[in-house]
């Protein structure tokens, strides 16, 4: 063999070969830009994170789903005060969270999960995904109201709640000299033809809290209510967004039906500029009540971290954030809820209900049926 | 300088007379050379081979194989009575069928109007056809989000378009398919035309044949290829497309991938969503066959020339004297049909600017001006958002171009054995899986692979780095798909020539393969670039609220009641837009005559 010639050639195919690792390596370790100035520590770091006994300070993985927000500086607030550094993970929808809870459940996303809702709530404690704690947060006693009918031993704790109701478009009935609709019986009535736009039950929570309100309210003739609904011209789109902006009279995207799903709390958005009174009302007697919960994810590496999380959330200073920041009510009853939400966001006095087992058990039943009846 | 250009994978082969420079090697060493060269180059081959391949393994088919494993595997045994029992459903037959029909219109509309369009716009000058060919571009990286509320808005009774009636209909999906993937056939089709030597059709024309005639008898069979490639390329797109069908049709036109995520995030019937991501594996690979089968067709000599001869001013008027039948009707009709097309892909972009400046009752900037703060659940200002996804996608951009060129390089290449050849086909394939594998598998699969990978000690689910990463798996077709004409254009023989003369393989890449593939790179970083900016499936499994990208600020906006939000998000939509459009366009301009260009 040449001697120097192949020597040399051999360097270079082995500086070419290093090169493409490193360039490769430096790519993949996000040197360049996305780790630049990003506070959250690398995945070598999240490796070496203490595991066990966690007391006071630590990192700690929130899990949750995408509509989770709170007002900047509430974490830090929390952090400063338990040494707890909080990571927080959003994987997806409320309805995609609790699954990908049981599929990782050998390995935990996370220490601690925040917005599993009632409809959902069964699924997550039979598939053993939580560790039970007895919260001790201020609104501790008031959250105790909302717990899952069987979860004895605590492994939801609830955070907020809400009513998702129908909201009609009061402007336009006005301007069209027609009387609001008030009960679920009145949308099958002639003179509300092609009036109202709810989310598609099978692709949204909102959408499926409402099948449950109905399923609460007809018990098993609910497939009839929904034929009658489709017999007057009901419309499914696909997200609460979709209805609410595009097919929605009054959400500001100037579409034409003038009732749709929504929240108790989605009227107060709706005051004009300069006006007094929102153009918007949610019909109370039409509502399901779906309450969050959070709890410690069972193989939480801090499980310490995860219950004083959850003690946080019960706060005070969380509690009276929630309405600003997630549109929900906070279960405290001491929480200041904003003057609007006073005024022009009350709750229904007697949802409709379903148990969280029956849901867990009916859930798919429920949908296929529903998409049957409604869908085609 | 030579008439005929290095072009497409078309080129002209040995007649090519090829760049004249290939770098000019210094003869040297002696006979040793020769066994150690191919020893070097093997090794040089095995990184190139290795590095690409590790990537696609560690960061899709592994997440994709753990995720349809769960679905196969039952405590610990093997179970394939899923593949009975779906396929017993009368549901699923109807699904495919929905896949196959919506995807299928698609692609043929979208060839039948992308065409014309790309004989207007490539193979003709007229003043503002560099912003006529961005604004095509600017729905294929739209996130869907974004393209639901534009084209749903029109639609919707009492809409613009309302009067049509289309506002859920099987037409309406096929419209939206049609306008993302318009742009996939114009540009791959009109990378071809603008450099396809007219000279055959002109004798075919001397001997008597009609404009039409000569079209479809001598342009249109020397185009074929380039369509079949484009037309595979829609029919992926269009075949994994999520968010259009579920906004615009709803369940009822429900596809394989609406089904694997209802299935998935809904039912929990990973059975179910497996068998499903199984049938989606085989209607991708079909469609993937096929663009193989035209690739190798198309690889015939084809007599190109020089684009600046080619493109000729569009006329639309017949000077005094010229004869009658000079093919003007043709230009005519291509030229109304593309200025239509243009108009309907115009029209929900439009809605959106004018929808974005309404505010109340009246109209202003109030909506842009709200885009610098974070309120209202959403912890960052659009601006830092935008900051963010920018940043994402230099990463992304990257990691695709390295794993990308690394591809095409060997893609490139013609082994003489068959079963070489074929393996190169295979890899070529196998790169294009990532585009019709539906995102919520990648997602889900990501979740439950990159916890202790491969059985090594770290997480990477929370890793900041794993969003760049789903980008670039995305992103990496599309380099290939552009860097890979230009590199297959290169004659062989330059590259014998160079190592003859005694250049170091290492050395042959940098001075001919790297040379030439320069200029197709920023084609290729504007197309990545892009792509990873409007992505949005893979990235929203993955979401950081610290940091989140600009389509996923776009849906959290989107998702909260009240026209602020409304109105801010709508806003944040045509930032994102000008953003792509501002790309798409830099990369027109990087973008000379004859290189490179088909996606």
């Amino acid at each position: 063999m040449a001697g120097t010639a192949s020597h040399t050639r051999h360097a270079r195919i082995v500086a070419l070969g290093t090169a493409v690792g490193t360039a490769l390596t430096l790519a993949l370790a996000g040197c360049s830009l996305t780790g630049s100035d990003d506070p959250a520590p690398g995945p070598d770091a999240s490796a070496t994170a203490p595991t066990g006994e966690a007391t006071a300070g630590g990192k700690l993985t929130v899990v949750t789903h995408d509509s989770f927000a709170l007002s900047d500086g509430l974490l830090d607030s929390f952090t400063q005060s338990t040494g707890i550094e909080v990571e927080v993970v959003q994987p997806g929808d409320a309805g995609a969270l609790v699954n990908q809870l049981v599929l990782t459940k050998d390995a935990p996303l996370g220490d601690a999960v925040y917005g599993i809702d009632n409809s959902f709530a069964s699924r997550a404690i039979t598939e053993g995904v939580l560790e039970p704690y007895a919260a001790q947060g201020k609104a501790a006693a008031d959250a105790l109201g909302f717990a899952v009918e069987g979860d004895d031993e605590g492994a939801l704790t609830a955070v907020d709640f809400g009513d998702v109701c129908l909201n009609v478009d009061t402007t336009w009935f006005d301007e069209h000299d027609l009387a609001v609709p008030t009960t679920l019986d009145d949308l099958t009535l002639p003179e509300y033809q092609d009036l109202l736009v709810v989310p598609n039950a099978v692709t949204s929570s909102p959408g499926f809290a409402f099948l449950l309100a109905t399923i609460g309210a007809k018990g098993d003739a609910w497939p009839d209510y929904w034929s009658a609904l489709k017999a007057n011209g009901l419309k499914v789109a696909d997200g609460w967004s979709d209805a609410y902006f595009t097919d929605f009279s009054g959400g500001g995207g100037d579409g034409p039906r003038p009732v749709v799903l929504s929240y108790a709390s989605s009227p107060p958005s709706t005051v004009p500029e300069g006006g007094t009174e929102p153009t918007t009302q949610a019909l109370l007697d039409t509502c399901f009540r779906q309450v969050e919960y959070a709890g410690v994810l069972a193989g939480a590496e801090n499980p310490a971290g995860a219950r004083a999380f959850i003690d946080f959330l019960l706060s005070d200073e969380v509690q009276s954030d929630i309405p600003g920041s997630m549109y929900m009510y906070p279960v405290s009853s001491s929480a200041e809820l904003p003057d609007e939400w006073v005024q022009f966001a009350p709750l229904a006095e007697n949802p409709f209900e379903v148990q969280p087992a029956d849901i867990a058990a009916n859930r798919d039943v429920w949908l296929t049926q529903w998409s049957e009846t409604v869908i085609g | 300088m030579p008439a005929r250009t290095p072009g497409g994978r078309w080129s002209a082969g040995p007649s090519h007379p090829g760049p004249s420079h290939p770098g000019a090697a210094r003869p040297r060493g002696g006979r040793g050379r020769d066994r150690a060269g191919r020893l070097g180059r093997g090794t040089v081959w095995t990184v190139a081979v290795v590095v690409p391949l590790a990537f696609l393994v560690a960061f899709f088919a592994y997440p994709v194989a753990v995720m349809v494993g769960r679905g196969f595997v039952v405590d610990g045994q093997l179970d394939l009575s899923g593949f009975a029992d779906v396929f017993s459903r009368p549901r699923t037959w109807r699904i495919i069928g929905q896949t196959l029909g919506q995807a299928g219109v698609a692609t043929v509309v979208s060839v039948l109007l992308g065409v014309p369009g790309a004989y207007v716009l490539y193979r003709h000058r007229f003043a503002g056809r560099a912003a006529v060919r961005a604004l095509v571009t600017v729905p294929f990286v739209l996130p869907t989000v974004v393209v639901g509320v534009a084209f749903r808005s029109l639609l919707v009774e009492g809409g613009p378009l309302g009067f049509l009636h289309l506002d859920g209909t099987f037409a309406a999906i096929v419209a939206a398919l049609v306008f993302f993937n318009y742009a996939v056939v114009v540009r791959s089709v009109g990378g071809l035309w603008e450099r396809l030597d007219p000279r055959a059709e002109q004798a075919a024309r001397a001997l008597g044949a009609t404009p039409w005639r000569a079209l479809r008898t001598v342009t249109l069979p020397a185009l074929t290829p380039a369509i079949a490639s484009a037309a595979s390329l829609v029919f992926l797109f269009s075949a994994t497309a999520f968010g259009t069908v579920l906004v615009l049709g709803g369940l009822q036109f429900g596809t394989i991938e609406t089904e694997i995520w209802v299935q998935t995030t809904q039912f929990l019937d990973l059975r179910a969503a497996a068998v499903l991501s199984v049938v989606q594996l085989v209607v991708v690979a079909g469609a993937l066959l096929v663009a193989g089968r035209a690739r190798t067709r198309r690889e015939r000599a084809l007599q190109l020339a020089d684009p600046g001869l080619v493109v000729r001013p569009l006329r639309l008027r017949r000077r005094r004297g010229e004869p009658r039948d000079d093919g003007l009707a043709l230009v005519r009709g291509a030229t109304a049909l593309t200025a239509l097309v243009v108009v309907l892909l115009a029209l929900p972009l439009l809605h959106l600017v004018v929808r974005s400046l309404r505010v109340g009752d009246g109209w202003g900037l109030d909506h842009y001006v709200a885009l610098s703060t974070a309120s209202g659940g959403v912890t960052v200002s659009v601006w830092q958002a935008a900051l963010t996804s920018l940043r994402t996608a230099v990463d992304a951009t990257l990691l695709a171009l390295v794993v990308g060129g690394l591809v095409a390089l060997i893609v490139s290449r013609r082994p003489r054995r068959p079963a070489a050849r074929r393996a190169v086909a295979g890899l070529d394939a196998l790169f294009m899986l990532p585009l019709g594998v539906s995102a919520v598998t990648v997602g889900f699969g990501f979740l439950l692979a990159m916890h202790e990978p491969f059985g090594l000690d770290l997480d990477l689910r929370r890793s900041p780095l794993l969003v760049p990463v789903a980008q670039a798996v995305v992103a990496v077709p599309l380099v290939v798909r552009t860097v890979l004409p230009v590199l297959r254009a290169i004659d062989p023989r330059l590259r014998e020539a160079a190592a003859t003369l005694g250049a170091a393989p290492g050395r042959v890449l940098r001075t001919v393969d790297g040379a030439l593939a320069l200029r197709a790179v920023g084609l290729a970083v504007g197309f990545a670039f892009a792509a990873s900016l409007g992505e949005f499936g893979a990235t929203s499994f993955l979401a950081r609220p610290d940091s989140p990208t600009l389509p996923v600020v776009i849906f959290r906006l989107i998702g909260r009641p009240g026209p602020e939000s409304y109105g801010r998000a709508l806003a944040a939509s045509v930032l994102l837009a000008v953003l792509t459009a501002t790309v798409v366009a830099l990369c027109e301009r990087l973008r000379r005559a004859g290189e490179g260009g088909e996606w």
